[in-house]
């Protein structure tokens, strides 16, 4: 299965460049240009990476990550930041960022951050799994209980 | 005097570095456009290697896009050589409306972040004074800022120009949040000290949801 991205950004020509590119390297790539919009489709759809603007009009990066956090905990975040805006996306690293680049960035090194990015999700889903699949062997009565 | 020289030049320097900043920002949005469509470029030039046809139109529009934005960063540039430049002279005869669509101009992404909309409303001749450019665009700013955060749920800033007998006359309309509340803190120290090297006066109305500043036609008009 591919590896589902959401991209946010607000300018338009970024997203449809940087999506196709990152289509062309096998991403299962949607995108967003607000912040708004990018929660509404993060509630209903599960990505594995969002790639997320910090400096957006209305609900700005950082909100939108802490969504993101709220409603997915495991979807893992990349910040985009330009020269002026490194100290939020610090502040977004605190706050369960997975990484954060600096535009103009490398595509190169962006594919990298993905696939990590990635494998953490998926490592940390194999490990909520194997705790479920314990729970369930050292007491099978808590397939009963609430999550 | 001493005080308010040393609060005009820090009010000054803030502005300054507030919309180089931002110019900054707008640029490294277009380089990071041009960045993108750049790479697409030797993607597709990749894959023409390994015999995968590339549809000439599809490049064709990627030079359009790259243009667009040379043709953005070009407006970018010669707006922020203006700003530099309105500080070559303290004192100069303007065109107020010159210099609000250059304030707009310099401000619109700044609103754009607070999901404000700028309306410029210049009177429709030249509004001619005699003033320091530089420091009208600061005090413009500081006024646009605090009226930006007093737009209530129209989200519009109504920036009108207008001819007076003693000068001339900027009012920020359509204040739908401007209350009666924040009053006694604007305007402040920074607001006071240029208003009065530019011989102007401000006035805020929360009944008429409105900001006027009334500017003298000429700041060296006493000497």
């Amino acid at each position: 299965m591919k590896t589902r991205v959401l991209l946010v950004d607000d300018e338009e020509q970024f997203v449809q460049a940087l999506s196709e590119r990152l289509a062309l390297r096998d991403y299962d790539i949607t995108t967003s240009l607000s912040g708004d919009d990018a929660i509404e489709k993060i509630k209903h759809y599960n990505y594995d990476v969002v790639i997320l603007d910090v400096a957006m009009p209305g609900i700005d990066g950082i909100q939108v990550l802490r969504e993101i956090k709220k409603s997915k905990p495991l979807t893992e975040v990349i910040m985009l930041t330009g020269h002026g805006t490194v100290e939020t996306a610090i502040e977004g690293m605190k706050l369960g960022a997975f990484d954060f680049l600096m535009k103009p960035c490398n595509t190169e090194e962006l594919d990298t951050k993905i696939k990590k990015a990635f494998a953490r999700k998926a490592e940390q889903e194999e490990r909520i799994r194997a705790a479920k699949v314990s729970d369930i062997i050292s007491s099978p009565r808590s397939v009963l209980k609430d999550d | 005097m001493r005080h308010k020289l040393d609060t005009i030049g820090e009010t000054g320097l803030q502005f300054f570095g507030k919309m180089t900043a931002s110019i900054s920002h707008e640029i490294k949005n277009v380089l990071a456009i041009i960045n993108e469509n750049a790479g697409l470029l030797e993607d597709f030039a990749r894959m023409a290697e390994g015999g995968i046809a590339i549809d000439p139109e599809r490049l064709e529009r990627l030079s359009q896009a790259v243009m667009k934005q040379i043709r953005r960063a070009d407006t970018i540039v010669k707006n922020m050589n203006r700003f530099a430049h309105s500080t070559d002279e303290s004192l100069k005869s303007v065109d107020l409306n010159e210099i609000l669509e250059l304030a707009v101009v310099l401000s619109n992404r700044l609103a754009s972040m607070r999901s404000v909309t700028l309306k410029p409303k210049p009177q429709e001749s030249p509004v001619k004074i005699r003033t320091s450019p530089f420091f009208l665009m600061n005090l413009i700013w500081l006024c646009l800022d605090f009226a930006m955060d007093r737009v209530g749920d129209g989200k519009i800033v109504e920036l009108a120009t207008q001819k007076t007998e003693t000068g001339a006359q900027l009012r920020f309309g359509r204040l739908e949040g401007l209350t009666e509340a924040p009053l006694n803190t604007f305007p402040a120290e920074p607001e006071k000290s240029l208003l009065d090297l530019l011989k102007a006066e401000l006035v805020v109305s929360a009944e008429k949801k409105e900001i006027v500043v009334r500017i003298a036609g000429n700041i060296n008009s006493d000497e």
